[in-house]
């Protein structure tokens, strides 16, 4: 099988791409997928660790399926939350959205 | 080895006669995956002439008649129109998501093929999780939907994107919450396990109502009448494939009949038994599991068409209502329901034993309780629905004013 | 099926999946479109799927196909077509891109150094070739001494979600 260093290279890789999104977007939907893809690398090293390390043990899997339950919920609040700041403001840009700033 | 039957032997007979291993395997497996491929499209052709034939009888008229014997060839020569016309990418779109749309939809459908048991030894994939799968691979179909809308630059078409969506994703939940009911009954989300759970009792005596929720839901995931918003041709200009033409158009029109076909399929697989014949005789000649199946099939493809036929297209505000006021809940109750009937026949010990799973008789009293139960919550909805629907009208027509027929539209 | 010395039917898929993923994460922090975006993050997380699929987790990956793929990208396209203006951005970053990249680059090694490299001697073969199966899984999900506890939470954390995001998206009336 592929050794387990790939898995968690390639996790480790979209940790950080989704890492920049995130801090580098000025759009906050494109903030909000940059969360998503470091959510998935989390899951991917999750499931990774659980096949090649514990497979007898479904924490890894159980795990993995909350993540995907937060992920979604965390989606839709987040969406929900960026459309309302779009309608007050007409804009979704982060750096816009500053009124709590003293 | 005998090499006289090489549907199932093909790639141990390649070996044999002198073929790599791993190339006899890749081989084998590719060939069956171009037959199942390819054999729901051919089965669409024929449909497409039969869906026309019989909407014609139904409108008195006499329906294609002119290309070959009974119009059998006409889907052939529509297909020859369709080759011959422009291939239209409009301005300003998306080439590439513009050209994966209509591929999609038809991927969405034929995908399902994969997992569904056409005979004891015919299944292109016993996944354990076939059921889920089912529905995994439907979001693709609405996938498709919103990227042909908004790769093709048109405003007609992301109006027609936004409903069918809300439709489709609205119907998927009580589509799933009834696809739970032969999951729970079989104790297995693979659909080769639900089929050999229902030798002894075909689902639809044990849960009707799930069958009929689920008929409901794969008739509006279809977009067919009476839910044709995807396609309301009066108001939406033609939906979301407005701006294709030609053989793109075609897989869109082709994606849309084999889903109706496929549905029956599943409903046929979940509820009516699958493969399963009388007598046994599918497992001495698989073959005849087939043909079983597609029997099967085509009541519930032909009660689709009826239905298509007879009740006309409802509103959007009256499909979504329909959906989350009535099928949403009454699948929870039902799956509630079943789950807690299921533990009480269990408890009561008149379940049938592991052994005789595949009795008839053995069956009979779990079957009862059962059915009286989904009856009793059928009743129930109906009873509900009928007095709450009679208040309305009374309201309505106490607070009406005599207004002329469509002044308020 | 052999592509040649070593290149096995799993590498080979590995590969495709790796191109994928990062191929499609690269997508989506980098274009101008968001719907292009949101495109790149569906065919990402579909790679994500693949890798479940290897690592024989087929329940999860089709949960992960069903949640990501038909909920969730379906979800940011609406959100990026009714946010009209949203389809088409003017910059790419904001003014510390490069001190985002700089951190996301130091993430990166500092997980290679510190995690990944120290394994990267091991054959890496699993302990088992035997997994547990979707059954496990579920019964672990609804078992008193498991995970019960966090799925009922999780069950209230979707519906809790579910009713704040109509309740915030909704316009006055």
């Amino acid at each position: 099988m592929v050794p387990l260093w790939m898995y968690l290279t390639v996790a480790a890789a979209l940790f950080s791409i989704g890492m920049y999104g995130v801090l580098a977007r000025r759009n906050a939907v494109a903030v909000l997928m940059g969360i998503e893809l470091m959510l998935n690398a989390v899951n991917l090293n999750l499931i990774a660790f659980w096949r090649y390390l514990t497979p007898f043990n479904m924490s890894g899997q159980a795990f993995a399926a909350f993540v995907l339950v937060v992920a979604a919920a965390e989606v839709a609040v987040g969406l929900a939350i960026i459309i309302a700041v779009y309608r007050n403001r007409q804009s979704v840009e982060v750096e816009d959205v500053d009124m709590l700033k003293g | 080895m005998q090499c006289d039957n090489i549907i199932n032997t093909l790639a141990p007979c390649l070996v044999q006669s002198g073929w790599n291993g791993d190339l006899a395997n890749f081989a084998s497996i590719f060939l069956g995956v171009i037959i199942l491929a390819t054999f729901p499209l051919l089965v669409t052709i024929v449909l497409i002439w039969f869906e026309r034939k019989f909407a014609a009888r139904i409108q008195d008229r006499l329906g294609p008649n002119r290309v070959g014997p009974f119009g059998l060839l006409q889907p052939f020569a529509d297909v020859i129109k369709l080759l011959g016309k422009e291939d239209i990418t409009p301005a300003g779109a998306d080439k590439l998501i513009y050209n994966i749309a209509p591929v999609m939809m038809v991927m969405s459908v034929l995908l399902i093929w994969a997992v569904v048991p056409l005979s004891p030894i015919h299944v292109g994939m016993d996944l354990e999780i076939g059921a889920l799968y089912i529905i995994s691979v439907a979001s693709f179909g609405t996938l498709s939907v919103i990227f042909a809308s908004w790769s093709s630059n048109n405003k007609y078409a992301l109006l027609g994107a936004f409903r069918v969506v809300a439709q489709l994703i609205s119907y998927e939940v009580p589509l799933a919450l009834s696809l739970l009911i032969p999951v729970m009954l079989a104790g297995s989300m693979s659909l080769v396990d639900i089929t050999q759970a229902q030798a002894g009792m075909w689902f639809i005596f044990v849960a009707p109502l799930s069958a009929i929720l689920f008929f409901i839901s794969s008739q509006a995931e279809t977009g067919r009448a009476p839910f044709d918003l995807l396609e309301a041709e009066s108001e939406l200009v033609a939906g979301f494939n407005i701006e294709y033409s030609g053989m793109k158009f075609a897989l869109f029109f082709a994606g849309e009949f084999m889903h109706v076909f496929t549905n029956g399929v599943l409903m046929a697989v979940l509820f009516a038994g699958g493969y399963i014949g009388f007598g046994g005789l599918e497992n001495s000649i698989p073959l005849l599991g087939i043909v079983f199946l597609f029997l099967k099939a085509s009541v519930f493809y032909m009660l689709s068409l009826l239905i298509r036929n007879a009740i006309p297209r409802v509103r959007i505000d009256q499909l979504m209502n329909f959906n989350w006021k009535f099928l949403v809940p009454v699948s929870i109750v039902n799956v509630v329901m079943m789950a807690f009937l299921l533990k009480v026949v269990q408890a009561l010990g008149i379940a049938p034993t592991p052994e005789l799973a595949n009795d008839f008789v053995a069956n009979i009293p779990q079957t009862l309780v059962l059915f009286a139960g989904n009856v009793v919550l059928g009743l129930l909805v109906m009873n509900t629905v009928s007095s709450r629907i009679r208040k309305e009208r009374l309201q309505e027509s106490a607070n009406r004013a005599i207004v002329p027929m469509g002044a308020g539209d | 099926m052999n592509f040649g010395e070593g290149l096995t039917p799993e590498a080979f898929a590995f590969g495709l999946f790796t191109i994928l993923t990062l191929g499609g994460a690269l997508g989506v922090v980098t274009s101008l479109n968001l719907v292009r975006a949101a495109i790149w993050l569906m065919l990402s997380l579909f790679g994500i799927a693949g890798y479940f699929v290897l690592l024989s987790a087929p329940f999860l990956a089709s949960v992960q196909v069903l949640v990501y793929i038909g909920a969730i990208g379906i979800l940011f396209s609406f959100a990026v077509m009714l946010t009209r203006g949203m389809t088409n951005l003017k910059e790419r970053f904001n003014d510390q891109w490069w001190l985002a990249g700089l951190a996301a680059l130091t993430a990166f090694v500092l997980l290679m150094v510190g995690v990944i490299v120290p394994a990267f001697g091991n054959s890496g073969a699993p302990v088992s070739d035997q997994v547990t199966t979707t059954v496990d899984l579920g019964v672990a999900l609804v078992s008193g001494n498991q995970y019960v506890l966090p799925f009922e939470v999780a069950s209230l954390l979707l519906t809790a979600a579910m009713i704040g995001a109509i309740v915030i998206a909704r316009e006055d009336d």
